[in-house]
C-alpha cells in the first residue's frame, strides 16, 4: 500500500510557512458564527461592495451592453441605456478581437492599455509608454508576477514596510526569499524614517540578504498615511544608491481623506528628479479597480507600469503573463472606464460625479467618525486615516489580559479580536497579521460599514473594549462607581 | 531555445545580443536530441528609447535579465511565442502593404481562442451574465422586451446567491458558495457520483489552479511531476516556474497517441533511479495538442496506477465538452475512479475545468474550478491558504463556470435555442477538423492523427534532409523554420511542435480547428499549395 501522494509533510514548506491574516483564523471564526445565525459586520478586508456601496451606474452599463452585444442591435436599446454608454459599449467592443470572450493580448488591450496611458500622462505631467504597462487579473497578480521575477532564492530580501499588507510577506514566503521589514513611526503619523531603512538594509546584509527591492504602500495600508513629496524623494534617493526596485502599491491613490498630502505618485516624484535618477531607479507601480470610489474588487482589474527596467527583462515578464494568456476581458473595460471617465457634458456625467463624489466624501467622514470614535476608548490610540480604507488603532492591552490570552494559547491581539467578535459581531484582522513593534497591539477594521451605522458600531466597540479593559485592569473587582 | 519577442510599436531597431551564455538551456521535454538543442534562433530584440539613450552597462540596474529569478527565464511558453510576434508584425504592415503579400489576412491558428475567430457565445449564458452585471435592469420593465425570461429568472437566482447581490465584491476565496452548489450539481448529474461543493475552488481559468497544486506538490528539483509528450505547455512553464522536474511518459502516435501505462511505469522508475520524487501523473482529456479522448479501460489503468504508486492524479478536462466522433466518449476520472470502487481514501484526483473550450470559447472571461478529492483537512486548508491570499476569482467567471454546469433544460425558455447553438457550434467544429484533418493527410509527406476532440490537429511532417539543412543554416529549428516560411506564404499561423514537446528527429505543428467554416477551403488550398512549393524546393 504506497503512501498517500500528498500527505502534509510532503507539502511545500515554503505553501506552510506562508500566512496570510486577511482571511484566517478570525475571518474564519466569524464565518462559523454567522453560519450559527449570528450578525456579523465584516471589517476584515477592503470590500466596499459587500458592506452596502453601490457600484458606479455607467461603468456596470458599458459592461453589461459588452456582454450582450445583441442588446445594441436591439431598437429598444435606448430606453435602457443611454447615449454615451451605448457608444462606449461600442468603442471598446472596437477595441477587442472577438468580444469578451476573446483571449486579449497576454499585456492587456492595446486600446485600453494606450487609454491607461494617458491617465498616467494627464496625472503625472510625463509621458507615460502603454507597451510597459501590463493589465493583470486584480493588482495582487502583479505583485506576484513582479516578485517572482526579484526573488531567486532565500538570500534576496525585499523590502517592506511593518505594518503591512499581508500579500507581500506571504508572496515572499511563497517564492521562498526573504522579508526585510522596515518600521514605520506610529507617533509620527506612520511616517518613514531613511535612518530606519538604511538600518533594516545594514541589518539584513549582514545577515547576508541581497536586498534588492523596496516596497511602499502608498496611500498606506493599514496605516493609511499618504507620504509626502520629500519622503518619496528621499525614498527614491535612497533606491538610487542601493540600486533596488522601488514596488509602488498605489491601489488606493483615488482615497485621500485629508488635504496637506494629496496623493502624489512615485513615477512624477521620480521623474522631477531628473537624470541620473529618474533615468536610473528602476520603479514598478501598482494600481486596481477594486479600491478608491470605484470599489470592483470582484472584478480583479488592475495594472503595473514599469519605468526603467529593461527590454529583456520587459521580455521575460510579458512570457511570464503569457503563460496565463491574457488579464479577464470585462475587468479591463472597467479599468479602461476608470482612467477614461465621463466627460462634462456627457449624458452620463452628472450622474457619476454625484454618485463618485457622494463615495467619497462619505468615506472622508467615515475616516474621521472612526478614529474619533477610537480615540475615545479606553487605552485605545487611533492616528488619522489619512487615506486608502482602513484604522488600524493601537490596542494597550493590560499585562493581565496578555496573559490570558497566553493561558488561552492565542496571540494577545488575536485574543482581543475574537472576544470583539463574540460580544459584538465586529469581525477585524488582528494586528499581528500586519507587523507590529514587539508589544504593541493593533487591529485593523475598514472604514466602510454604511454610514448610518458607523455610530452604533463604534458603541458597540467601545462598550466592548471599556468592559474587557475594566476587567482586565489591575484593579480587577474595583467596582466603577 | 524559443525566445519571446515584444513587438513594440516604437521599435527602434533590430539588435541581436549575446545573452544566450547566460541562460540555462534546458530541454525540458526530452534526452538531449541533436536538432533540439542545436536550434538556437536568433533573437530580434526590440528596444525603447531609454535604452538607446545609452544607460549605464545593465549591470548595474538591479533587475536586469542577468540577474532575474533563473526559472523565469528557464520556463517557456511558445504558443505565443516568436512565431505569434512575427505574426502580429506581418499584420501591422499588412495594413499599408497590402500588395507585399501573396495573402490579404493572417489567419491565427495558434492558439484555442474561438471567439476571436468568429465562433459566436452563447446567447443565454451572456444575458444572465449582462444582467448579474448591472442588476438595476432587473428593476426595469422594458427588461423583459430584451432578456428572456428564464434568463431573467436565473439571473435573480444567482443574485440571491451572493450577498447583498453585489457583484463587484470578493466573494468567499474558494467561489460564491451557491455557486459552487450549483456546480457540484451539475457535476453530479454528469458522472453520477456525489460531489461535495466544499471540494471546489474557482479560478480565474483553469490554468492559475494548475499552478497552485504545482506550488503544493513542488517543493525542489527533486519533485517531479509527470506529463505527457506531447503537452500543453502550460504543465512544462508551470514547473518550471516552481523549480520541479517534468518526467515526460510519451504518446503513441502510431496507436493515435494512446497512453500505455507501461511507459508511464518505466518513465517512473527511471525518474526515481535519479532520486527524483514522483509526485503527480497529468492525464489531458480530451488530449492537446494530441486530440485523442482515452478510452474507459485505459482511463482504469491510470487510475490503479496512480493508486499503487501513490500519484496525485492531476486530471486536466477541459475539453470534456469537444468531443467529435462517435466511437469515444467522455468520461471523467472522478467518475471512472468511483465507478471503481474508489473514494477519498483510495486515490488524490484533482480535476480542472474551464469556460474557455467546449462549445461556450469564453477564453476572455477567466472562468473556472478545480474539484479536489482525496485530500487530508490539513492539506485542505493549506489550499485554501493559497487561494485566500489571492482573495477570490473574478465574480462574473465564476457565474460562467455555474452557467457552463448547469445550462438550460427541457422545458426551459431558452432550451431550444441554446441546443441549437450549442449543436451547430459542434457539429460545425466537427466537420471542421474531419476537413482540415483529410487535407493535411494528402500533402506529401505528412501524416495525421483524427482529431477525436479538443481543438487542434497535431501532424508529423516528414521534412527532408535538405529543408533540416536549410533550417539549420537558419539556425532555427526545422519545424519552426517551416512554420515559419508556412506564415509568410499563406499568412496562417500555428504553433511548431517542439514547443509541445515530441520524439526527437519527429516534426510536428499544432493547428487549430477554429477558423470559421467558409474559410477553411482557402486555408487547405492555401497550406497544400504552399507544401506543394516547400517539398519542390527541398525534396531530396
Amino acid at each position: 500500500m504506497a503512501p498517500k501522494a500528498l500527505d502534509y509533510e510532503s507539502l511545500n514548506e515554503n505553501v506552510k510557512k506562508c500566512q496570510y491574516a486577511v482571511r484566517g483564523e478570525l475571518y474564519l471564526r466569524a464565518s462559523e458564527l454567522q453560519k450559527e445565525g449570528k450578525k456579523i459586520i465584516f471589517t476584515n478586508v477592503g470590500n466596499p461592495h459587500a458592506l452596502g456601496q453601490k457600484p458606479l451606474t455607467f461603468p456596470r452599463q458599458v459592461v453589461a451592453l459588452c456582454q450582450a452585444p445583441f442588446l445594441l442591435d436591439d431598437p429598444n436599446v435606448g430606453m435602457l441605456f443611454p447615449a454615451d454608454a451605448i457608444a462606449r459599449a461600442k468603442h471598446y467592443l472596437s477595441l477587442t478581437s472577438g468580444g469578451l470572450g476573446a483571449y486579449s493580448d497576454s499585456r492587456g488591450l492595446p486600446g485600453v492599455r494606450k487609454e491607461v496611458a494617458e491617465f498616467i500622462e494627464r496625472r503625472d505631467g510625463y509621458p507615460s509608454d502603454p507597451e510597459l504597462i501590463f493589465l493583470t487579473d486584480g493588482a495582487s497578480k502583479g505583485v506576484m508576477q513582479i516578485l517572482n521575477c526579484i526573488i531567486r532564492g532565500q538570500s534576496d530580501g525585499v523590502l517592506v514596510p511593518v505594518p503591512q499588507y499581508p500579500l507581500y510577506s506571504a508572496t515572499i514566503s511563497l517564492l521562498g526569499g526573504s522579508l526585510v521589514p522596515y518600521y514605520l513611526e506610529e507617533t509620527e503619523n506612520w511616517g518613514l524614517d531613511v535612518n530606519n531603512l538604511r538600518e533594516s538594509v545594514a541589518k539584513a546584509r549582514s545577515n547576508g540578504i541581497t536586498v534588492r527591492a523596496m516596497v511602499i504602500i502608498n496611500p498606506g495600508n493599514p496605516t493609511g498615511q499618504c507620504l509626502s513629496e520629500a519622503n518619496l524623494r528621499e525614498i527614491l534617493k535612497f533606491c538610487y544608491e542601493e540600486k533596488l526596485v522601488l514596488m509602488g502599491d498605489e491601489v488606493y491613490q483615488q482615497n485621500i481623506y485629508q488635504d496637506e498630502r494629496p496623493f502624489i505618485s512615485s513615477k512624477k516624484v521620480l521623474m522631477d528628479m531628473g537624470p541620473p535618477v529618474s533615468r536610473e531607479v528602476q520603479l514598478i507601480s501598482f494600481h486596481t479597480v477594486s479600491k478608491g470610489y470605484w470599489g470592483e474588487c470582484g472584478q480583479r482589474g488592475g495594472y503595473f507600469e514599469m519605468t526603467n527596467i529593461p527590454p529583456r527583462t520587459v521580455e521575460e515578464i510579458y512570457k511570464v503573463a503569457s503563460i496565463a494568456l491574457s488579464p479577464n476581458v470585462p475587468a479591463q473595460i472597467f479599468m479602461g472606464l476608470m482612467v477614461s471617465p465621463p466627460n462634462p457634458g456627457d449624458i452620463s456625467y452628472e450622474q457619476f460625479i454625484r454618485e463618485s463624489k457622494g463615495i467619497l466624501e462619505s468615506l472622508r467622514r467615515r475616516a474621521r467618525i472612526m478614529t474619533d470614535g477610537f480615540n475615545s476608548c479606553k487605552n485605545v490610540v487611533c492616528n488619522f486615516t489619512e487615506g486608502a480604507m482602513y484604522s488600524f488603532p493601537q490596542i494597550k492591552l493590560p499585562a493581565r489580559a496578555i496573559e490570558a490570552a497566553r493561558q488561552a494559547g492565542k496571540v494577545p491581539d488575536v485574543f482581543y479580536c475574537l472576544k470583539l467578535l463574540e460580544a459584538t459581531g465586529i469581525s477585524t484582522v488582528p494586528g499581528s497579521g500586519f507587523g507590529q513593534k514587539e508589544g504593541v497591539f493593533h487591529l485593523r477594521t475598514t472604514i466602510l460599514p454604511a454610514e448610518e451605522e458607523m455610530p452604533e458600531i463604534m458603541d458597540s466597540f467601545k462598550k466592548f473594549n471599556d468592559e474587557f479593559m475594566s476587567q482586565y485592569e489591575d484593579n480587577f473587582g474595583y467596582s466603577r462607581m | 531555445m524559443r525566445r519571446f519577442v515584444i513587438g513594440q510599436a516604437k521599435s527602434l531597431s533590430d539588435r541581436t545580443r549575446q545573452h544566450h551564455r547566460n541562460h540555462r538551456f534546458v530541454s525540458l521535454f526530452l534526452p538531449s536530441s541533436s536538432s533540439a538543442s542545436g536550434s538556437v534562433s536568433s533573437s530580434r530584440l526590440f528596444s525603447s528609447a531609454s535604452d538607446m539613450a545609452g544607460s549605464n552597462s545593465s549591470s548595474s540596474l538591479p533587475v536586469t535579465v542577468q540577474s532575474i529569478n533563473p526559472k523565469v527565464l528557464k520556463c517557456e511558453y511558445a504558443v505565443r511565442g516568436e512565431i505569434v510576434s512575427i505574426a502580429q508584425r506581418l499584420q501591422e504592415d499588412l495594413k499599408v502593404n497590402k500588395d507585399a503579400y501573396p495573402f490579404d489576412e493572417i489567419i491565427y491558428c495558434n492558439i484555442g481562442n474561438p471567439q476571436s475567430l468568429g465562433q459566436q457565445p452563447i446567447t443565454y449564458f451572456r444575458e444572465v451574465l449582462a444582467l448579474c452585471d448591472h442588476p438595476a435592469l432587473l428593476d426595469e420593465s422594458q427588461t423583459h422586451g430584451l432578456f428572456s425570461a428564464d434568463a431573467i429568472g436565473r439571473a435573480w437566482k444567482i443574485l440571491d446567491q451572493i450577498p447583498g447581490r453585489a457583484t463587484g465584491a470578493y466573494s468567499h476565496s474558494q467561489g460564491v458558495k451557491g455557486l459552487r452548489d450549483t456546480i457540484a450539481a451539475g457535476i453530479e448529474a454528469r458522472d453520477g457520483f456525489p460531489c461535495d461543493p466544499n471540494d471546489i475552488f474557482l479560478t480565474d481559468g483553469a490554468s492559475p489552479a494548475v499552478h497552485m497544486m504545482m506550488q503544493l506538490l513542488i517543493s525542489s528539483e527533486n519533485d517531479g511531476i509527470l506529463c505527457p509528450i506531447p503537452q500543453y505547455p502550460l504543465y512544462s512553464a508551470s514547473i518550471a516556474l516552481h523549480g520541479g522536474t517534468l518526467v515526460p511518459y510519451y504518446l503513441d502516435e502510431a496507436t493515435g497517441w494512446g497512453l500505455e501505462v507501461s511507459e508511464v511505469k518505466k518513465q517512473v522508475e527511471d525518474a526515481r533511479s535519479k532520486g527524483i520524487a514522483v509526485r503527480a501523473l497529468v492525464v489531458i482529456n480530451p488530449g492537446n495538442p494530441t486530440g485523442q479522448v482515452l478510452a474507459e479501460d485505459n482511463q482504469r489503468d491510470i487510475v490503479n496506477f496512480c493508486k499503487q504508486e501513490g500519484l496525485v492524479l492531476l486530471a486536466d478536462e477541459v475539453y470534456q465538452e469537444n468531443v467529435y466522433v462517435p466511437d469515444k466518449e467522455f468520461h471523467s476520472f472522478k467518475k471512472v475512479a468511483r465507478s471503481m470502487g474508489y473514494g477519498e481514501k483510495d486515490i488524490c484526483l484533482v480535476s480542472f475545468q474551464s469556460v474557455s473550450k467546449g462549445y461556450y470559447g469564453e477564453c476572455g472571461k477567466r472562468g473556472g474550478y478545480m474539484e479536489i478529492t482525496g485530500f487530508t483537512p490539513e492539506v485542505r486548508e493549506q489550499i485554501y491558504k493559497v487561494a485566500s491570499v489571492n482573495l477570490c476569482s473574478n465574480i462574473s467567471g465564476q457565474i460562467l463556470a455555474s452557467l457552463v454546469m448547469s445550462p438550460p433544460k427541457v422545458g426551459d425558455e431558452s432550451y431550444e435555442s441554446y441546443m441549437a447553438e450549442r449543436d451547430g457550434i459542434l457539429s460545425s467544429l466537427a466537420r471542421r477538423a474531419k476537413t482540415l484533418e483529410e487535407a493535411l493527410n494528402k500533402l506529401e509527406g505528412v501524416t495525421c492523427n483524427r482529431a477525436e476532440g479538443a481543438m487542434y490537429l497535431f501532424p508529423r511532417i516528414n521534412l527532408p534532409q535538405k529543408a533540416i539543412k536549410a533550417a539549420e543554416a537558419a539556425k532555427t529549428a526545422p519545424d519552426a523554420f517551416y512554420c515559419k516560411r508556412l506564415l509568410n506564404t499563406t499568412g496562417v499561423v500555428v504553433v511548431p511542435g517542439s514547443g509541445f514537446g515530441q520524439v526527437p528527429g519527429t516534426w510536428h505543428f499544432r493547428c487549430t480547428i477554429l477558423p470559421q467554416e467558409d474559410k477553411i477551403p482557402a486555408i487547405v488550398s492555401r497550406i497544400t499549395e504552399f507544401h506543394q512549393s516547400f517539398m519542390d524546393e527541398f525534396r531530396d
